[in-house]
């Protein structure tokens, strides 16, 4: 198992935020989080990936209980995320944005004395090559459009060579036409790179057409689970979730 | 070679001509020379925690203070030889920044300026109150001086060298990639932490390297001095470096320097005529803050770029 989420509970001021969830991913699982905006599945991203503490329950990543190990450890074990609005160095170029990521995945980060001009060059380009952006790799980063910061969100979480890779909703604030490229992006590296992925999406057709698994998140609690063609029938989803009948 | 020497050509000019200055110049400028050359080193140190990996110190004159301490209560009090005095100062001072560093990384922004504030009056307290091996108010005068460096021109050249191989170090360091990652978690900590950086052991390894570096700042100010005094550990002091680091720019390496040289140059002249020197300073930084955030250095680069611009068009 890669990831085993086991009865998780967190509370803000009284708000119970996530109830007793549970769920895990086989190594190689697309596995979606869907449900409407404040049902908790950022929390729920960042409760797994230890930026804030469980009240209760655990996480495992390959059998190792992430209670015990810092935020910045979990990378080292193969855990990368994305944030929901991208989390990147604007006032760096895009090139360097990649440095800064290959420099702590080769643990340059503590030696004072190798130079950083220039370093990791063929390493840097590959991955934007990966994520298309690497034209823009003189370009400032903070000054990219959305979609391209998302896109270079995702090379430098794909940078830490994880195994798996939580992705908070990867397409949000795009264009339909950005949407659609992202999407294929992401698909084709996933499967390039085998894989696991967690993600969390408000766009239905995006869901469908890449998860494995879908888990329905709403008021902190798992509703649903199953594969794409369950969650489609379910009527409660329909419900509370599309707020109309058909998907 | 040709290329190095027209690519540091600014850089060689001005070594070329400080190391000049004893030939050339007064036993005056000479003096002011190695004192702006002591606060352009402890301006640099300090520019390591706020411009680099942006933790403001209001402190750091507490390691100026240990480093200048130490060295001259070794070299006198205890007799000990002058090099062993010399290296045992800046292990004590690098000592003393990594327990202050262990207490103050634990906390972020205000909170760690506060404890380093705090701790920086600490250590002015004890070297008011402790009379018997400090010296109390009225400092510890003076010291055991090598015969060797009692010549004012073999004693700047002494400075002169040690400083360019500190600066060296400390641009060597903030251009490694320890540098540019103290720069990725000024810039945005969280996405660092999820790169996999260990952002307090990262905060620590910066405090121990600006406390050192100032701490040999201390040690050269009090040889200079032939002695050390407790102003040099009060927090205005911790306030005058952090604002050469503000007036240079703190978001380049050599800013802090041409702080430190506009400000104690200024400083000077204007105590000549009239006392009202701080009045002045405040004018000059409420202009600087207002109108130039990147410091001189950064009116300097948009200078030359509108002077290379208007001279590609012409």
């Amino acid at each position: 198992m890669m990831l085993e989420v086991k009865n998780i509970n967190k509370v803000f001021d009284g708000f119970s935020a996530i109830k007793n969830i549970s769920f895990s991913l086989q190594a190689g699982e697309i596995h979606a989080i869907i449900g409407p905006n404040g049902s908790g599945k950022t929390t729920l991203f960042n409760l797994i990936s230890g930026l804030i503490a469980l009240d209760a329950g655990t996480v495992h990543f390959e059998g190792l209980d992430l209670a015990k190990i810092k935020p910045h450890q979990i990378v080292g074990l193969g855990m990368s995320r994305s944030f929901q609005s991208a989390n990147i160095f604007p006032k760096k170029t895009v090139f360097e944005n990649m440095q800064i990521a290959l420099i702590a995945k080769n643990q340059a980060h503590l030696n004072f004395f190798k130079k950083s001009d220039g370093i990791y060059f063929t390493q840097a380009m590959e991955l934007l090559q990966a994520v298309k952006l690497d034209n823009e790799a003189n370009a400032l980063s903070g000054r990219l459009a959305h979609g391209m910061q998302k896109q270079l969100e995702l090379a430098i979480a794909l940078a830490s060579d994880p195994k798996l890779l939580l992705l908070d909703e990867p397409t949000a604030g795009m264009s339909l036409a950005e949407t659609q490229l992202s999407i294929q992006l992401i698909t084709n590296i996933v499967k390039d790179r085998s894989l696991t992925l967690l993600f969390t999406e408000h766009d239905m057709n995006v869901v469908f057409a890449i998860a494995d698994h879908i888990s329905v998140l709403h008021h902190g609690e798992v509703i649903v689970s199953g594969p794409p063609e369950l969650i489609r029938q379910n009527q409660t989803v329909r419900r509370i979730y599309l707020g109309h009948d058909k998907v | 070679m040709l290329v190095f020497i027209k690519k540091n050509k600014w850089k060689l000019i001005g070594l070329a001509t400080v190391a000049c200055i004893p030939i050339i110049s007064s036993r005056y400028a000479t003096d002011l020379t190695i004192q702006i050359m002591i606060y352009a080193l402890f301006a640099l140190s300090l520019n390591v925690l706020v411009g680099y990996i942006g933790n403001i110190s209001f402190g750091h004159a507490a390691f100026f203070a240990i480093g200048g301490y130490s060295c001259v209560i070794l070299l006198t009090t205890f007799n000990l030889p002058f090099i062993i005095s010399f290296l045992s100062a800046l292990l004590v001072t690098a000592i003393a920044a990594f327990f202050v560093g262990l207490i103050c990384i634990r906390l972020n922004q205000m909170y760690f300026a506060m404890l380093t504030l705090a701790f920086g009056m600490l250590v002015w307290a004890i070297a008011l109150k402790w009379r018997p091996i400090t010296g109390g108010d009225d400092g510890f005068v003076g010291i055991n001086m090598p015969s060797y460096l009692d010549n004012p021109i073999t004693f700047y050249y002494f400075t002169f060298i040690i400083i360019v191989i500190a600066i060296s170090i400390l641009s060597a360091i903030c251009n490694s990639t320890f540098g540019r990652t103290m720069i990725a978690i000024r810039e945005n900590q969280n996405r660092a932490i999820f790169l996999g950086i260990d952002i307090k052991l990262m905060r620590l390894r910066a405090f121990i390297i600006s406390g050192t570096f100032g701490g040999l700042a201390g040690i050269l100010f009090a040889l200079y001095n032939r002695g050390m005094y407790p102003e040099s550990a009060f927090w205005t002091e911790s306030g005058q470096v952090l604002i050469m680091v503000l007036l240079g720019g703190m978001h380049s390496f050599s800013g802090p320097i041409l702080g430190a040289i506009t400000l104690y140059s200024l400083e000077t002249v204007i105590n000549q005529y009239t006392e009202y020197w701080q009045l002045i300073l405040g004018c000059i930084l409420l202009i600087v803050v207002l109108a130039a955030p990147d410091g001189l250095i950064g009116l300097l680069r948009t200078f030359k770029k509108n002077f290379l611009k208007l001279k590609n068009d012409a």
